[in-house]
């Protein structure tokens, strides 16, 4: 039994957000951290792990230099991490990267018993639809937001956390599951994971590795190939400070209601 | 000079998010109530920090000097007392890795994983930084043999800490330091060993210091470490260690109270702008960071020697005096960005302020580092 966990290197959005000349970011001068719904993904592949001793496998897409959120995740416990990588990669939007990562997840092998875990959506494009496309390129049944997940045999029962409530989930495996961070509390890395971290088997997957696959279309892959043309990125303004009234009284209600009659809102 | 290694960068991070997430918002609570939560212990086990130094095969991460500096810094940082507890905890790990024998090793080492914790009981009413004038005694008797005496000061013991303890005492007095000295392994609750008073201390106030006191306590000759009449030499075989140890509890104390004047003099506004555009405090701030980094460029020099296996005893000296030294100075200059509000105990520059204090002192004061230094100089 496997666990594949598909995580992504994101900017960290706290920091500058730097933009390239095409109007896509420019990740090499941004900060990055580890998708925090996709930590929770990671997590409950581990916690999969503790209970069944299943494998756990860490896949991610993005340059290089996400080798070292892959190593940081193998020291939390993951068995084996692959980095999906090449030029020919760059710039996808979620309908190629779900192509890319629905061939990536082919190649390992998804077997009968395995779950597919992605985390919901990432802080940077905010799309939630890489983890769904995943699923239907794969033609696995699919769970989206998943606030508790419990397995019993091969039936994994989720419970879905939505907007105005939540809803029961129960389907066999093999089956793609969407995280979010409400789901647990992602574990620290171990010093021993820290470790052992480099000497976990590591794969990166180029485009050589993965053009034969039956899902690559070489035509709609990458930047060229990605149906989503992103026209301009940049930070939005900063809010201008919000007016704040004090008081329970007669005098700051009529206050709060001559303000709200001046912008035409009441 | 110092270029961290990948795994070193990732030690930092992590125990950087564990100190800051779950540590930090402790920090206040163990002051104020005096005890480090038993989830702390745990944790700690749990991810490894509490072995941190153990050999693999015993159950550590067998990580060496300079991870253990980087590591103490960055507990240290958000909170005093875990940073004195976890030092010590290192210390003790380093005596039993190098004095002890197999069995001690397993057994001793291996609970740190479990979050129990042992202590150092060297000092005793009468014998401070003169070690040598111990009157504790071990008396042999048959295959075992039964210690008399008190230590006081004892870190990592108190009434729900500690579970082991490394205790000096005379087994010939004739001989005195010059191999009458031994080093027993004695466990918690081990009949005529119990704890006395509990220190009530100025600062790292949340770390259990006690007294412990032994009467007619029976102690099977096995747990006897490094050989009897060689307490001496199990003693001072941490002493580097445990001084570069000190210095990185001092510097992150340091970090500490320079990261939070740092936050608060840009909030903090008089007279219409915040007070770090005043140049006064401009200056008290570079200085404060240039004496932070300088204290662990010696402290992380002291443990790269260490790391290679050679004695770095002036080295360690010097980072331990330095950095001890440089900390108090720097929360003496936080609490003076912070003005009255860093006299207030909402503020945790005023809980470092109290807790620095004693990095001058333990761990060989000062002036007995001084001495250390200055004999290697005149020798």
């Amino acid at each position: 039994m496997k666990a594949i966990v598909c995580v992504k290197q994101v900017p960290d959005t706290s920091g500058v957000v730097a933009v390239k000349e095409d109007g896509t970011m420019d990740r090499s001068k941004m900060a990055t951290i580890t998708n925090h719904d996709d930590l929770a993904a990671v997590e409950a592949a581990l916690e999969l792990k503790d209970d069944t001793g299943c494998e756990v496998i860490v896949v991610s897409m993005g340059p290089p230099p996400a080798e070292g959120m892959l190593r940081e995740l193998l020291a939390m416990g993951a068995d084996k991490a692959v980095l999906v990588s090449a030029r020919e990669f760059g710039g996808s939007d979620t309908y190629a990267t779900s192509q890319i990562l629905a061939a990536a997840v082919n190649k390992i092998g998804v077997d009968d018993d395995d779950v597919v875990f992605c985390g919901r959506q990432a802080i940077d494009g905010d799309t939630a639809q890489v983890g769904p496309q995943i699923a239907e390129k794969l033609n696995l049944p699919q769970i989206t937001y998943a606030a508790d997940i419990k397995k019993d045999g091969n039936k994994i029962t989720v419970k879905r956390l939505l907007e105005d409530g939540h809803m029961m989930l129960t389907v066999e495996t093999p089956c793609l599951i969407t995280c979010v961070q409400e789901l647990n509390k992602p574990r620290y890395m171990t010093l021993d994971g820290i470790t052992s971290c480099y000497s976990k088997p590591y794969e990166v997957f180029d485009f050589e590795t993965l053009k034969n696959e039956p899902l690559i279309d070489p035509d709609t892959i990458g930047l060229q190939g990605s149906p989503t043309n992103v026209y301009k990125s940049f930070s939005p303004p900063p809010k201008g400070g919000g007016i704040m009234l004090e008081g329970n009284d007669q005098k700051t209600c009529d206050q709060l209601a001559n303000m709200l009659n001046e912008k035409h809102i009441i | 000079m110092f270029e961290l290694t990948k795994e070193q960068e990732m030690l930092v991070k992590m125990v950087r998010d564990y100190a800051t997430n779950e540590l930090e918002p402790r920090a206040e609570a163990v002051d104020k109530e005096g005890f480090i939560p038993q989830e702390t212990y745990e944790e700690m086990g749990k991810i490894g920090l509490l072995g941190l130094n153990a050999p693999k095969e015993y159950g550590g991460a067998g990580m060496d000097d300079i991870c253990k500096v980087l590591a103490i810094i960055e507990v240290a940082r958000v909170c005093g007392a875990t940073a004195e507890m976890f030092a010590v905890q290192l210390l003790v790990n380093y005596i039993i890795a190098t004095n002890g024998n197999e069995e001690q090793k397993k057994k001793y080492l291996g609970m740190a994983k479990d979050g129990k914790i042992g202590a150092f009981a060297l000092t005793e009413p009468e014998a401070g930084s003169d070690a040598g004038s111990l009157q504790m005694t071990a008396e042999k008797d048959g295959d075992d043999y039964i210690l008399n005496g008190s230590k006081v000061f004892i870190s990592n013991m108190g009434p729900n800490e500690g579970e082991w303890a490394i205790v000096f005492a005379l087994t010939d007095k004739a001989k005195g330091s010059h191999g009458g000295v031994t080093a027993f392994i004695v466990d918690r609750g081990t009949p005529g060993f119990t704890l006395g008073k509990l220190e009530d201390k100025m600062g790292i106030r949340g770390a259990a210091v006690s007294e412990l006191i032994f009467e007619d306590c029976r102690v099977p000759s096995s747990q006897v470490l490094g050989g009897e009449g060689k307490g001496m030499h199990v003693a001072f075989s941490g002493l580097d260690s445990g001084r570069v140890g000190i210095a990185a509890q001092s510097i992150g104390y340091a970090q500490g109270a320079l990261d939070l004047s740092i936050e608060y003099s840009k909030q903090r506004m008089q007279f219409k702008k915040p007070i770090s555009a005043n140049q006064g405090l401009q200056w008290y701030m570079a200085e404060m960071a240039t004496r932070v980094d300088a204290a662990k460029l010696l402290a992380l020099r002291a443990a790269s020697i260490m790391s290679k296996g050679q004695s770095a005893t002036k080295e360690a000296s010097m980072a331990k005096f330095f950095s001890s030294e440089i900390a108090n100075w720097v929360a003496a200059k936080a609490v003076q960005i912070h003005g009255g509000y860093g006299f207030m105990r909402d503020y945790a520059v005023e809980r470092i302020y109290r807790d620095v204090r004693i990095t001058t002192i333990y761990e060989g004061s000062s002036e007995v580092q001084k001495i250390v230094i200055s004999r290697d100089l005149l020798k």
